[in-house]
C-alpha cells in the first residue's frame, strides 16, 4: 500500500514497514520515528545506520546479535527505542522487520 | 471511559519447572514480549527455582521420561545417560538457530528489562538464600507481592 510520509508517496507493508529501500532518505526516517514517538538524536541515527548496513550485507538481525556488535549494548538499545528496539528501529531504518524470535 | 483496546501491556510468567524445554519456553515467551514493547516478569517457583540458582543453572535437562514427544520410549528414556545424550542433542540444535543458553539468556533478559522474582515459599522450602541465586535476580517475593505487580491494565499470566 502507499503511504505519505514526510510529504513523500512511499510503498509499505500493513505495518508499515517500507517496501523499497530506494525509496528512504533521513526526512523518511524521521518522520516514521516521530510516528512511533522516537525523538531522533545522533546516537540513534549511528544505531539506524549500522542495521541498515548489516542488512545490506544480509546478517540476520536479532537482540543477542546486535548486543555482541560493539556497536551497542542491549540496555542502550531498549533505552533508545523502548516501546520495541529491533521492530521499531528496523521501520525507521526503511528495512523488514526482522522474523527472529530472539 | 477506558480506552483500553485489549492490547497485551504486560507478561506476568510462572516458571514452575526446571527442564530445560519449560525454561527455555518461559524465556524466550518473556524476551519476546520486550522485544514487542510488552513488559515482562517472571517468578520462578518450586523446581523453576534452579533455572537460577547460580550452580544449577548450567546443569538443566531435557525431560526424557514421561514426555511422548521425544518419541523414545519411557523405558528407554529412563537409563542412565539418556536425559544427558538428549540434552546435548537438543543444546546443538539450540546453537544452530543462535540460542543463547541459560546464563546468557538471563543476562539479555536483565539488559532487556525483564523483571525476575524468585518465590519466597519455595526459597524457604529448598533451603536457598538470595546469594546462591543468580545476580540478576530482582528479588525474593510472596505470591501476594507478585500479584500486585500485574495490577496494569493489560497484564496477562501465564503458569509454566
Amino acid at each position: 500500500m502507499e503511504k505519505e510520509i514526510a510529504g513523500k508517496k512511499i510503498n509499505v507493508n500493513e505495518e508499515g514497514y517500507l517496501l523499497d529501500f530506494n525509496q528512504w532518505d533521513e526526512s523518511i526516517g524521521e518522520a516514521i520515528a516521530k510516528e512511533n514517538n522516537v525523538e531522533m538524536t545522533p546516537r540513534h541515527w549511528e544505531v539506524v545506520k549500522f542495521l541498515q548496513g548489516e542488512h545490506k550485507n544480509n546478517v540476520p538481525l536479532s537482540i543477542r546479535k546486535i548486543g555482541k556488535s560493539n556497536v551497542i549494548d542491549i540496555k542502550e538499545f531498549y533505552a533508545l527505542f523502548p516501546q520495541g528496539p529491533l521492530k521499531i528501529s528496523t521501520k525507521i531504518a526503511g528495512i523488514p522487520k526482522p522474523a527472529s524470535c530472539l | 471511559m477506558s480506552e483500553y483496546n485489549g492490547e497485551i501491556k504486560k507478561m506476568l510468567i510462572i516458571l514452575s519447572k526446571a527442564t530445560l524445554e519449560n525454561v527455555y519456553a518461559a524465556f524466550v515467551l518473556a524476551n519476546g514480549a520486550r522485544m514487542e514493547g510488552i513488559e515482562a516478569e517472571i517468578f520462578f517457583t518450586f523446581f523453576g527455582l534452579e533455572a537460577i540458582h547460580s550452580k544449577k543453572l548450567e546443569h538443566l535437562h531435557v525431560a526424557t521420561v514421561g514426555n511422548p514427544a521425544m518419541h523414545m520410549p519411557t523405558m528407554l528414556g529412563g537409563l542412565p545417560g539418556m536425559e544427558a545424550l538428549a540434552t546435548s542433542m537438543m543444546k546443538k540444535e539450540m546453537e544452530k538457530i543462535d540460542m543463547p543458553d541459560i546464563h546468557e539468556f538471563l543476562d539479555i533478559m536483565v539488559a532487556s528489562g525483564v523483571k525476575l522474582w524468585a518465590c519466597r515459599l519455595a526459597m524457604d522450602m529448598f533451603h536457598y538464600k538470595k546469594e546462591d541465586m543468580y545476580e540478576g535476580l530482582s528479588d525474593v517475593i510472596t505470591v501476594g507481592d507478585f500479584y500486585k505487580q500485574g495490577s496494569v491494565l493489560g497484564t496477562h499470566m501465564l503458569f509454566i
